[in-house]
């Protein structure tokens, strides 16, 4: 690109703009720094100091204690916190019940999702694709609390799935199958919708390819489809899994007296009033998804995203 | 694709059962808005409307209704702001840290929100209160617009990258200056995905329960708040399952406008 002199222009080009703005404009092209430096400067004033700094002061404050006595912060380094977390027996348990919890429902999405997204990918002409498509999306646009007060309905005593068992109290009622029946109605989209654009990137030809060299569907299923959309279920595995590890609301709405780690860091910021405590039970879920992320990085879900 | 019969089959009743379990639920709290049972017995013994007129006279949810529309488009504006900025910094031009900041800017939706909840808590209380600030509406944007910055962010960036520079190119070489070009050229090129990314902002700013109650301030309630502080509460039930109901028709708006919007059927990217 060249820079060019407003002097030569055509007086009669009404979109001209004289006098500061243009000098503003040459001057900003000229300066590539200052460009970035205006584009960047605002997003990163918010993101790394408020944000990121947020995180800072939250993962420092885990290191601090609370007085017993007067309530008040101690604002000095110790490690008290998290021995507390490794050493008793109600966090270990807690814990592991939210990584089973967030481990079974995304096994559960796997399994409800790989079919419908077979269906829509290989299946469905492609005009019923696209409304199948846009009914799959359509309730991710329905708010997160409606859905969890849909099932508590559902799952009420005398409710409709009680209705459907045949009789007051025969259904499961709150509590942990609830809990891990809708987490895995809300987070289900979010497993149909990667697994879905990777069977759609999956040739059909070599699905032929296959049952001309004798596999059956089941076979093809196996050795051919399911290598391949490894990544994408994968993909949809950190959303339902993080999403899953971070929830306390349906817990509360549905889970009946179960708690999970976001119930404890809830329960310590507000009645018992000990934010550090809170800040170093959220650094489980925070290190379990990291781990998770780095484990599955090579598999290259991370650009299914 | 060979399927055999039966296996077509298979997976269409596996379709219609998933679409059941997806929908059953929302159409029960549609129908249970006009359940003449306060307690929603099932199936319905009687019909009634006098939910809809109780939850219209309702002052304290149009109150909510309210904020959370006022939050919500406070957040979209700070988002859309800082999520286009970002994106052209970071597919226009090659610097140091880029992989970083585009990091940090899915970040906050990676984490689990009650992370960002608590984390911007602690800084609203150490930080801005002793000055003087006290939390209330203006920090319930704050904590939205931090996690709404990644789906303008990542709208912006696909079309940038589908655009290339050459349009702009022709701009400057047709003597038009920076902001002209900008102003004429890329943005009514980004335009459509300005609104779906606002679009996409809003909504989960609209849904927000985690750091929304974190952030607010005494008497702020946006609408999940309010629905969730009454949910426990029986009498409370008939109206909550109104504004539900309405929540739900709601969200058809979206999708329609995002169809109208683009030709993928996904209107945007989250």
């Amino acid at each position: 690109m060249t820079v060019l002199s407003t002097v030569d222009r055509p007086a009669s080009d009404a979109t001209i703009a004289r006098g500061p703005v243009r000098r503003l404009s040459s001057w900003l092209h000229r300066h590539r720094g200052a460009r970035l430096a205006g584009l960047l400067s605002a997003p990163l004033l918010w993101l790394l100091v408020a944000y990121l700094g947020s995180l800072a002061v939250l993962f420092v404050s885990a290191l601090w204690t609370v007085d017993g006595f007067t309530g008040g912060l101690v604002r000095e380094p110790t490690i008290a916190n998290f021995r507390t977390i490794l050493t008793e027996e109600v966090y270990r348990t807690v814990t592991l019940r939210s990584l089973g919890i967030a481990a079974a429902v995304t096994v559960v999405d796997v399994f409800i999702a790989l079919p419908m997204a077979f269906f829509m990918a290989k299946v469905a002409s492609p005009r019923s694709r696209r409304l199948l498509v846009i009914a799959i999306l359509t309730p991710l646009w329905a708010s997160y609390l409606v859905k969890v007060y849909a099932w508590r309905v559902m799952l009420a005593n005398d409710g409709p799935v009680d209705w459907l068992f045949g009789g007051s109290g025969n259904g499961p009622g709150y509590g942990l199958p609830a809990i891990v029946l809708v987490l895995s109605y809300l987070w289900l989209p979010y497993m149909i919708l990667p697994i879905y654009a990777g069977l759609e990137r999956l040739p059909d030809s070599l699905l032929e390819a296959s049952a001309d060299l004798g596999g059956r569907g089941g076979r093809t299923f196996r050795s051919v489809v399911l290598p391949m959309i490894v990544p994408s279920v994968i993909a949809g595995s950190i959303f339902t899994f993080s999403l899953s590890l971070g929830d306390y609301i349906t817990v509360q709405i549905v889970g009946g007296k179960t708690q999970l780690i976001g119930n404890l860091v809830y329960a310590n910021i507000g009645a018992a009033n000990n934010l550090p405590f809170s800040a170093a039970l959220a650094t489980i879920p925070v290190l379990i998804m990291v781990g998770y992320l780095v484990a599955v990085r090579r598999s290259g879900a991370l650009e299914e995203l | 694709m060979t399927l055999s019969r039966g296996a077509r089959w298979l997976l269409r009743g596996a379709m219609a059962l998933g679409l059941a379990f997806i929908y059953v639920p929302l159409a029960i709290v549609l129908t249970n808005s006009f359940n003449a049972d306060r307690t929603f017995a099932w199936p319905p013994p009687r019909w009634t409307t006098d939910w809809w007129v109780r939850a219209w006279e309702n002052a304290a949810a149009r109150e909510a209704l309210w904020t959370s529309v006022r939050a919500g488009i406070g957040a979209t504006a700070v988002a859309l702001l800082l999520g286009t900025l970002v994106a052209f910094a970071v597919q226009r031009y090659r610097f140091f840290g880029r992989d970083a900041v585009s990091l940090l800017v899915v970040l906050p939706i990676a984490l689990p929100g009650i992370v960002t909840g608590i984390a911007l808590d602690t800084a609203f209380r150490s930080v801005i209160e002793p000055l003087g600030v006290g939390k209330g509406l203006f920090s319930v944007i704050v904590g939205h617009a931090t996690f709404c910055v990644v789906v303008v962010y990542n709208n912006v960036l696909a079309r940038l990258r589908r655009l290339g520079g050459n349009l702009e190119e022709a701009s400057a070489d047709l003597g038009a200056d920076t902001l002209q070009t900008f102003r004429y050229v890329t943005f009514p090129l980004l335009r459509s995905a300005l609104f779906a990314g606002g679009l996409l902002a809003f909504a989960l700013s609209f849904d927000e329960i985690i750091v929304t109650t974190f952030t607010a301030g005494p008497g702020v309630q946006t609408l999940p708040i309010w629905i969730f502080n009454n949910l426990f509460r029986p009498n409370q039930a008939p109206v909550i399952n109104v504004v539900a109901a309405v929540l739900i028709v709601l969200s058809i708006v979206p999708i329609y406008l995002a169809q109208r919007l683009s030709d993928t059927a996904a209107g945007g990217r989250l």
